[in-house]
């Protein structure tokens, strides 16, 4: 059974032409139903990033044929551009892709975590039989041993995600940490809204429209505040979100330093993304105090990039460990066949052998003639244990076929009864 | 058999070294590999420590080097009680030369063989040198905290850019359990310390220099923890407090030998 991808990716296609092959994981299980129709299986994975379809079938030329054509309707009147950007990968190949894919090596932001979700969903809803189903496992196996084994998705990649990173080295664990926001605009609550993730909680929105930071307040289920009530709150929150459009500072060192006295030595994290800067950067100098603005999160988010790079390689190679082991699951599968004839001849002529003794054997007792078809049962298992275990090794090497020809020639396998 | 032990748990401890100061260039494998080291280590140290105590006449650790084995000992299982997490390999780092070089001395001192006769009783020796040293062993820990704590916060206040790529526990993590290792060392100490005072006042014996640091030791530690827990100290001062500490838990254990083992 051969294995076909055929698919599109940021890569290759701008977004114009993804969003138009871009399927929803309803229509993503139709065309899965659709391509695996018959004997054939089919997962269609598509992201914001790619649409691939993934699939298995013993005419793999005609699948892959239909897989084009299936992206050809999706494109509509784009179709003529597929041609250039369209990649098609068979086998081994087509397995490697989906491991880099699944372990976040193939994302614009390398190890990222959310891809391999979408793969599980895609798996989820695709026309799976035993090729696709163990490449599919075998790929969320190969995402999360990436994610564990190497630090590729440990560090940040985006600037909320870096400030709520160094807010839990300063804190660890952010349950129960308050947060004040000022400020009510995306930006901010971007911010706010990744250490809420993180188990922090968002006490007060300050902000100078008080509309707007009830409104954010509310969607947070904290309380809405003005600017002059920030320095009451500085004494109880753990950590300071900034990003205001104001012109000047909207806090000052000075503040902070009164807020200090009675903190009992708490430290206060603060994130300033504002620009112009709202947090005045002598609050950094203060003792137990961290003041993060723009450019700080920004070099932190490049560093982890490029730490995330030089991860990748190690990932790489597992995903290249990984897709051999698939490789030498797919070889053993093809043996599978003439194992199993081998086994059903064993079988027939032991039990042929047994009827052809019956009459000797009909003054046994019904325990000795369980004794005897145990033996007989045993003999043929252990005579065919290592043939079998041999042809199965040998079967992910290039003289795996040779091993089945002469498997089949010299037991006969396959041919008529004479 | 009690030198049979001694290079197997050296040797492990060695690779733990090795093995943490990779884990800093490429975590992963190499903490593992640290984390098996120290506890393969501390599992050969133990059997040397019991071997000593079944073939010893009285207290096996009463002199200097021995001091030092059982002193090794007590600082990796303290470590041990934490060290295996991932986040605490840095403290491995700190931690484990320190074990291994200690260890090494102890040998080269003797205090690693079998045999010998203590000069005190054994109730006084185990409950004297066993709690000081206890405490000390908790005291060293709270120091590599303190270290990692301090080297934490300087890449943070510096906004180090890489500051995220070493995997180390959080601030206010490290800062927590250099206050617990405080809090439980000490009463060890203080145990330890009165423990010596009744036998000083039974024996008539006279008040040396190093009583005198061992008590400023006590001081500093007691300090830390009123200053800590009663009047809100946090971050810097305190780790400061705790490496001050620290020092003179070093000045006692190098003083040792020039009056309690002369």
């Amino acid at each position: 059974m051969g294995l076909v991808l055929v698919g599109l990716s940021h890569h290759v296609a701008p977004v114009e032409l993804r969003e138009r092959v871009a399927l929803d994981p309803e229509r993503a299980g139709a065309l899965a139903a659709a391509l695996g129709e018959g004997r054939a299986e089919a997962v269609c994975l598509s992201t914001c990033n790619r649409t691939e379809l993934y699939v298995a079938a013993e005419d793999a030329t005609g699948a892959e044929s239909r897989a084009v054509e299936a992206l050809r309707e999706l494109a509509a009147e784009a179709a003529a551009e597929l041609g250039a950007v369209v990649y098609r990968l068979h086998d081994e190949a087509a397995a490697l892709h989906l491991f880099r894919v699944a372990a976040g090596l193939d994302s614009m932001v390398p190890g990222e975590g959310e891809i391999l979700g979408q793969v599980r969903s895609a798996f989820e809803v695709g026309s799976t039989g035993p090729v696709l189903d163990r490449l599919f496992r075998q790929a969320l196996h190969v995402g999360k041993k990436v994610r564990s084994e190497t630090a590729i998705a440990e560090s940040p990649a985006s600037v909320s995600s870096a400030a709520a990173a160094l807010a839990q080295q300063v804190f660890g664990a952010l349950d129960g940490r308050e947060v004040l926001l000022i400020g009510a605009g995306k930006t901010g609550e971007l911010a706010a809204r990744s250490l809420a993730s993180r188990g922090a909680r968002i006490a007060a929105v300050a902000s100078r429209t008080p509309e707007r930071a009830r409104a954010v307040a509310e969607r947070f289920g904290a309380q809405a505040i003005t600017l002059d009530e920030v320095s009451r709150q500085l004494v109880t929150v753990d950590v300071l979100v900034s990003a205001t459009g104001a012109p000047g500072l909207v806090v000052s060192a000075g503040q902070v330093a009164g807020a200090l006295a009675r903190r009992r030595g708490r430290p206060l994290f603060a994130i300033d993304i504002a620009v112009p800067r709202d947090l005045d950067p002598a609050i950094h100098d203060l003792e137990g105090c961290y003041l993060y603005d723009i450019d700080d999160l920004e070099a932190v988010v490049a560093e982890s990039l490029s730490g995330r790079r030089r991860e990748a390689a190690r990932a790489e190679t597992l995903a290249l460990e990984e897709a051999e082991r698939f490789r030498e699951w797919r070889s053993s599968r093809e043996v599978v066949p003439a194992i199993a004839s081998l086994r059903a001849r064993a079988e027939e002529i032991r039990r042929s052998e047994l009827a052809r003794a019956d009459a000797r054997l009909e003054r046994l007792t019904d325990n000795e003639r369980r004794a005897v078809e145990s033996v007989t049962a045993q003999i043929v298992a252990k005579l065919l244990h290592l043939p079998t275990v041999r042809v199965k090794q040998a079967a992910a090497t290039p003289a795996g076929a040779v091993y089945v020809d002469a498997l089949e020639h010299l037991f006969g396998l396959g041919e008529e009864e004479r | 058999m009690a030198e049979l032990l001694f290079w197997p748990a050296f040797l492990a401890y060695s690779e733990a070294v090795l093995a943490y100061a990779g884990n800093v260039r490429t975590p992963g494998l190499a903490g593992r590999l640290a984390t098996w080291g120290v506890r393969l280590g501390w599992l050969a140290q133990t059997g040397l420590l019991a071997v000593q105590a079944v073939r010893a006449d009285g207290f096996p650790w009463s002199t200097w080097a021995g001091s030092l084995n059982l002193f090794v000992w007590l600082v990796v299982t303290a470590y041990l009680i934490w060290g295996c997490r991932p986040r605490y390999r840095l403290l491995g780092l700190a931690v484990m030369p320190l074990a291994a070089a200690l260890f090494l001395t102890s040998r080269l001192g003797g205090g690693t063989s079998v045999g010998g006769r203590p000069r005190y009783s054994d109730l006084f020796l185990a409950l004297h040198v066993g709690l000081v040293l206890a405490a000390f062993a908790g005291f060293t820990l709270a120091a590599g905290l303190a270290a990692l704590y301090l080297w934490q916060e300087r890449g943070l206040k510096r906004r180090r850019a890489s500051v995220l790529r070493v995997r180390a526990p959080a601030l206010a993590t490290l800062e927590t359990l250099t206050g617990r290792t405080i809090a439980v060392a000490l009463p060890a100490l203080t145990l330890g310390i009165v423990v010596g005072l009744v036998r000083l006042r039974e024996e008539g014996g006279g008040f040396d220099a190093l009583m005198a640091v061992t008590l400023l030791t006590w001081l500093v530690y007691g300090a830390y923890l009123l200053l800590r827990y009663e009047l809100g100290w946090r971050g810097r001062r305190t780790a400061y407090l705790a490496l001050v500490g620290f020092l003179l838990v070093i000045t006692v254990r190098l003083g040792l030998p020039l009056t309690h083992f002369s």
